[in-house]
């Protein structure tokens, strides 16, 4: 199939118009088993995409060309392809709206279509941040998607929801408009919108400064990054369960893939200056967020500010490459362990958006104050939360250990007060994750509600069990992933991150 | 051999999995059948293992299973090394498990969670063969935590009650801690030798250390690398093995059902450490300054844990005070250098400890779940199989000439004693204390146990404070009804365990002494310096008395002999003779006595600034860093700022026309002013 990528965007897009405008509100069992049916077939789409990748290359894939728009003499291009890194993200996001279509399957009761219809436009628009080759097209994707993400927050969300919207947008506006500008500085300097172009463009030092920040600003968000973290754990609150579900497992992803496509291989030489406020803010998240997250009386903020912990492993596995000059095996550990973390912290963080949203849908609480002794009624939801609870403060044999070792061994290399203050996680992602599962799920039952709580249904049964699947998968076998990255990160430690300024590696590279 | 290797590892994988996943369907007695045949599997292969790999030569495996990432030229694998180490530690590893698995049948019969519980047991001996079994640094970290993971899962077993769910929260974060810096050791063979293999890495040590590398944590204070490296995984095995300082869980992890605390709180799991260390010995002999941190941190354990064994009332925690000395011993072998001493004690402690936590629960049972050795007495009426076998476990434990403990605990003893590195003295005194002390508290509660008048009728001034081992809803044997029941021998599945464990406590020394101490047993599996060389002696010693029975024989000459028989002597005085003396000491000696009670205060440090300290460091960064200033003055406030300069702005914007006529010319007038003079 030469259009997958294109299937891949459109196909869910089309379908949630059909949802939208077909089945709509009239037959909402029809809205949901057709958004089901989308879902699977796109999700079925990555198998010929996984299985059809070749792992030889650093090279874009599945490439698509078309002309889009002209202006003078710089083309605007519907340009797709992917890489090792583009690749399992779009998977990760296919096979996330699955789940968070069974997940919202009989809990959403107004605007089913809507809530659907929704969820499938996103995909369409994540799949397509992911393939973009064309600046231009990743920016309007970027900016497209939020407009769902809005939708669900705002109107399936919870009682502070306005709030949380605005703080997002606020957010996430200041740094996009910037982003906006250095792409056209860059367009209109190299005459190309290509983001391959522009890891080719020559830059001085005070310009990739300038666009450096403008990115960074941009993608820092959407980490979040400390100290731009703030909106997350409110944005998750508010949000209904499968919203945390994308924005944790799939939506956070887009910052670090902007640092990866965008500032290390565009700036290099600024990325190499400013790596360490980079770092020092990863490892502020990591020990900072670690401390917060520890005293949250919120599950969802609880797992929220675990979230940001999380991802300044993978900021940190970036940056950590420009103190490994030379050591190129460790280097590629710390960007595999960056680019595994992002994936495990796919499955993980969406396990237990998904667990607490389990328990609150049938307590409407997620205070972890309102439960206790919640494995005497749901032994069965006890065990996968206990499984993944374990994943999230980084057990070996689990999908949450493989990018926090990689990431750490990296570190200790680059420096060894790098790798001690991200190893604090070990103690306190341990403390935080089993405290919080101790004091819901131990002891004997607190109240009469958590006496009368159902198990698991069938359907949530069934979401659970396949992600206890793949973090076990990920977890005792990570080769699967890191052999399709693997001539991605050779090619960016090789090149992308290589100086500009130096004219050495022409030739070769640029 | 791969396939058995395989199967050696996967039975009880597969067992557990059975009775973990399908343990309604398969029911109770489907649940301990599978089990209990995959480590009857595992531990039957494991034997023929190592009888291939003691008798038969058979060559050392090392291969790997699978790769499990490959990473630039690194490549990181799933795999096992079997040689001797391997070999015995399998051995132990499965065999006890096996008793446990047995003798769980006749525990936990009452208990709900029956197929949970085997599967746990299972699912750890499959955790605790890979950790043996690995011969790289990854998959030893994978063992190492998921031991761990299964240590939390039974400690907090009964998670309806808030002591074992605390117990199993602190086991596994005060274990976090030690796998805190064994991580960053590993992170750091990793920096300094390119490979997470074990073969490579010891290859490439020496010549590595020969140049005396160095590093600098504080800019200006270089410290040998080897010396960090190996500090850092022993931090790891400080964790695992509950030495001082992150001694604490272990006490606590008590709370789990007995037939845990004797598999992996006392056989198994926590020697992880020493074994960890006897298979790192060509990494720790390049560093002394870390064999004699090992050192003064095992010989500190093995003395002060014992003292706190003669004050403790509850039954289990006697037992578990005890196993921390004696794991404090174990690593006093490793600081000297006599790792095979070492690991051959973790072999005959493995078996004389796991007997007394079984004798201890038999004991339990038969009391109708009474753990206050204060309410016991004269056991040895109702109970005669469990009291044979806790002697016999006990005089194991102490060193009785010609019992398994003896010989390597006296192997220990000489190897500090012909010890020369910086600590040794130190280690001596506390070892050779510690012989006295241990003999004191054992008998203590043995004649507390088994001898002495009855006290299960009496009132119950403590039941406070010390419960029932077993939760149950379910049962019936009420605090109520305790005067009217008199104790029991438990049923055969349990005492049948004891007795098999009783064997090999007594005589497992008699055949092994003499090619892992003696001989060359652990050759080209642990490395000792020619100038560490400390077992010398010893063997000099063993055949100038003509082997092992010799060697009993010749005790009686040493000191250590005559510290244990006083020991035991001053028990039966103490306890038995004149039971009102102790509480004399105690009061008269009452801050010292104050102070072991609170546990040296290790506790209360730990609670009081760790556990609160971080939760309050939480919050304030919580209050001040996101909601003040970050929410506050930056987010907030800028949304306020905009919200007034808007305000502002929206004024202009009036609608009248003239306004902004005015504007636009005020606005020219100065654009060509500036034109004007910028020419």
């Amino acid at each position: 199939m030469t259009n997958l990528l294109s299937l891949l965007i459109w196909l869910p897009i089309a379908g949630g118009l059909a949802v939208l405008f077909g089945t709509g509100e009239r037959n909402t069992a029809a809205s949901k088993w057709l958004s089901l049916g989308i879902a699977l077939a796109t999700f079925g789409l990555c198998i010929p995409l996984w299985t059809g990748f070749d792992t030889t290359t650093a090279a874009m894939q599945y490439v698509e060309h078309a002309n889009w728009i002209r202006l003078g003499n710089i083309e605007i291009n519907y340009a797709l392809g992917v890489d090792g890194f583009a690749m399992p993200l779009i998977a990760l996001t296919s096979f996330t709206t699955v789940l968070v279509v069974l997940a919202g399957w009989e809990v959403i009761e107004k605007r089913v279509s809507h809530y659907m219809a929704a969820f499938l436009v996103m995909t369409g628009l994540m799949n397509g941040v992911f393939a973009a080759t064309d600046a231009m097209l990743f920016y309007v994707f970027w900016e497209f998607m939020l407009i769902p993400m809005f939708l669900i927050i705002g109107i399936w969300g919870g009682p502070n929801r306005v709030y949380a919207t605005l703080k997002f947008f606020l957010y996430t506006f200041l740094g996009s408009v910037l982003m906006l500008v250095a792409l056209i500085y860059m367009g209109i300097k190299g005459g190309s919108f290509a983001i391959e172009a522009m890891h080719k463009l020559p830059l001085e030092m005070g310009p990739q400064t300038l666009i450096f920040i403008a990115f960074f600003l941009a993608f820092a968000v959407k980490v979040p990054m400390f100290p731009v973290h703030t909106w997350l754990p409110d944005a998750h609150v508010e949000a209904p369960t499968g919203g945390s579900v994308v924005l944790a497992a799939i939506m956070l992803k887009m910052g670090t893939y902007g640092f990866l496509r965008f500032n290390l291989p565009i700036t290099p030489d600024a990325s190499a200056d400013l790596a360490n406020i980079i770092i020092a803010l990863s490892l502020i998240a990591v020990v900072y967020i670690g401390l917060v997250a520890l005293v949250q009386k919120d599950m969802k903020k609880l797992i929220a500010y675990s979230s940001i912990a999380h991802m300044g492993f993978v900021t940190l596995g970036f940056f950590i490459v420009f103190k490994l000059v030379g050591a190129n095996t460790h280097a590629a550990l710390g960007f595999q362990g960056a680019l595994v973390q992002m994936i495990s912290h796919g499955f993980v963080s969406a396990a237990l958006f998904l667990c607490v949203g389990v328990m609150y849908d049938r307590m409407h609480s997620r205070m972890i104050g309102d439960y206790g002794g919640v494995a005497n009624s749901m032994p069965k939801f006890a065990a996968f939360f206990m499984l993944f609870a374990m994943a999230n403060a980084g057990l070996p044999g689990t999908a949450g250990f493989v990018g926090e070792f990689m990431v750490i061994v990296a570190a200790f290399k680059a420096n060894f007060w790098y790798a001690f203050l991200a190893s604090v996680s070990l103690i306190t992602g341990a403390a935080y994750t089993l405290w919080m599962y101790k004091r819901v799920v131990f002891g004997e039952v607190a109240n009469k509600h958590v006496a009368e709580l159902p198990d698991l249904n069938k359907r949530e049964f069934l979401i659970l069990a396949v992600l206890a699947v793949m973090t076990l998968a990920l977890g005792l076998y990570p080769k699967a992933l890191t052999t399709v990255m693997e001539p991605s990160v050779q090619h960016l430690i090789g090149c992308g991150v290589q100086s500009k300024l130096q004219t050495v590696v022409e030739g070769v590279c640029r | 051999m791969e396939n058995i290797y395989l199967a050696v590892v996967l039975a009880p994988l597969i067992g557990s999995i059975l009775a973990g996943l399908f343990g309604k369907q398969i029911g109770r007695a489907g649940a301990h059948t599978v089990t209990i045949a995959g480590v009857a599997i595992a531990a039957a292969l494991s034997v023929y293992v190592f009888y291939q790999h003691a008798f038969n030569a058979a060559p050392v495996y090392n291969a790997t299973v699978y790769e499990w990432a490959l990473v630039g030229d690194l490549s990181m694998n799933v795999g096992f090394l079997v040689d001797n180490l391997t070999a015995m530690m399998m051995v132990v590893v499965t065999s006890v498990s096996l008793m446990v698995h047995v003798y769980t049948i006749g525990y936990m019969h009452e208990d709900p969670g029956y197929q949970r519980f085997f599967s746990y047991i299972s699912l750890f001996t499959f955790s605790m063969l890979m950790l043996v079994m690995a011969n790289n640094f990854l998959q030893l970290f994978f063992g190492w935590e998921a031991v761990g993971l299964v240590s939390y899962l039974l400690i907090g077993f009964w998670f309806k009650r808030p002591t074992a769910i605390y117990a199993n929260m602190k086991a596994f974060l005060v274990n976090r801690v030690g796998d805190f810096g064994f991580l960053l050791g590993i992170a750091g063979v990793l920096m300094y030798f390119g490979s997470l293999d074990y073969y490579t890495v010891f290859g490439k040590a020496p010549a590595f250390a020969a140049g005396n590398p160095t590093m600098e944590l504080f800019a200006g204070h270089p410290w040998a690398v080897m010396t960090v490296i190996c500090i850092c995984l022993f931090i790891g095995a400080m964790g695992k093995s509950a030495q001082v300082p992150l001694h604490v869980w272990l006490p606590d992890s008590m709370e789990g059902p007995t037939p845990i605390s004797a598999l992996i709180h006392a056989a198994t799991m926590v020697t992880a450490g020493v074994f960890m260390v006897a298979r790192m010995s060509p990494l720790f002999e390049l560093s002394e300054t870390a064999l004699s941190f090992v050192l003064v941190i095992g010989a500190t354990t093995a003395l002060f844990m014992g003292f706190l064994g003669l004050i403790q009332n509850d039954i289990k925690r006697v037992v578990a005070y005890s196993t921390l000395s004696q794991l404090g011993y174990m690593v006093v072998a490793l600081g000297v250098s006599a790792y095979a001493a070492g690991v051959f004690h973790l072999m005959t402690h493995a078996f004389f400890k796991a007997l007394l936590f079984l004798g201890a629960g038999s004991v339990i049972i038969g009391m109708h779940h009474e753990q206050d050795i204060r309410a016991m007495g004269n056991l040895k009426k109702y109970m005669p199989i469990t009291w044979i076998t806790s002697l016999l476990g006990s005089l194991a434990l102490i060193g009785t000439p010609g019992f398994a403990g003896f010989y390597s605990k006296d192997a220990i003893i000489e190897a500090v004693h012909a010890s020369t590195i910086a600590g040794s003295g130190y280690a001596y005194f506390c070892v050779l204390v510690g012989v006295f002390i241990t003999a004191l508290y054992s008998f203590r509660m043995y004649f507390l146990v088994f001898h002495t008048k009855e006290r299960f009728g009496e009132s119950h001034h403590h039941s406070a404070t010390h419960h029932d081992d077993a939760h149950h809803g379910s049962h019936t044997h009420g605090h109520a009804h305790h005067e009217a029941q008199k104790p029991h021998e438990s049923p055969w599945v349990v005492w049948l365990p004891l007795v098999a464990l009783a064997i090999p406590s007594v005589c497992v020394a008699w055949f092994f002494t003499e090619p892992m101490l003696i001989g060359d047993f652990f050759k080209g599996v642990i490395y000792v310096a020619d100038n560490h060389n400390t077992l010398e002696h010893l063997r000099e010693e063993w055949h100038h008395v003509g082997g092992a029975a010799g060697f009993a024989l010749h005790a009686v000459q040493t000191l250590p002999f005559w510290l244990a028989l006083g020991g035991v002597v001053a028990a039966y005085v103490l306890f038995v003779m004149m039971p009102a003396v102790p509480k004399k000491i105690a009061e008269v000696f009452s801050p010292i006595y104050k102070l072991m009670h609170n546990k040296y205060g290790f506790d209360d440090f730990n609670q009081a600034v760790f556990a609160n300290g971080s939760v309050a460091v939480g919050k304030k960064l919580w209050h001040w860093g996101d909601m003040t200033v970050i929410d506050g003055m930056m987010v907030n406030g800028t949304a306020r700022t905009v919200g007034r300069v808007a305000a502002q702005v929206r004024k202009l914007q009036s609608g009248y026309l003239y306004h902004y006529a005015f504007a636009m010319i005020i606005g020219l007038l100065v654009f060509f002013t500036w034109l004007y003079f910028a020419r």
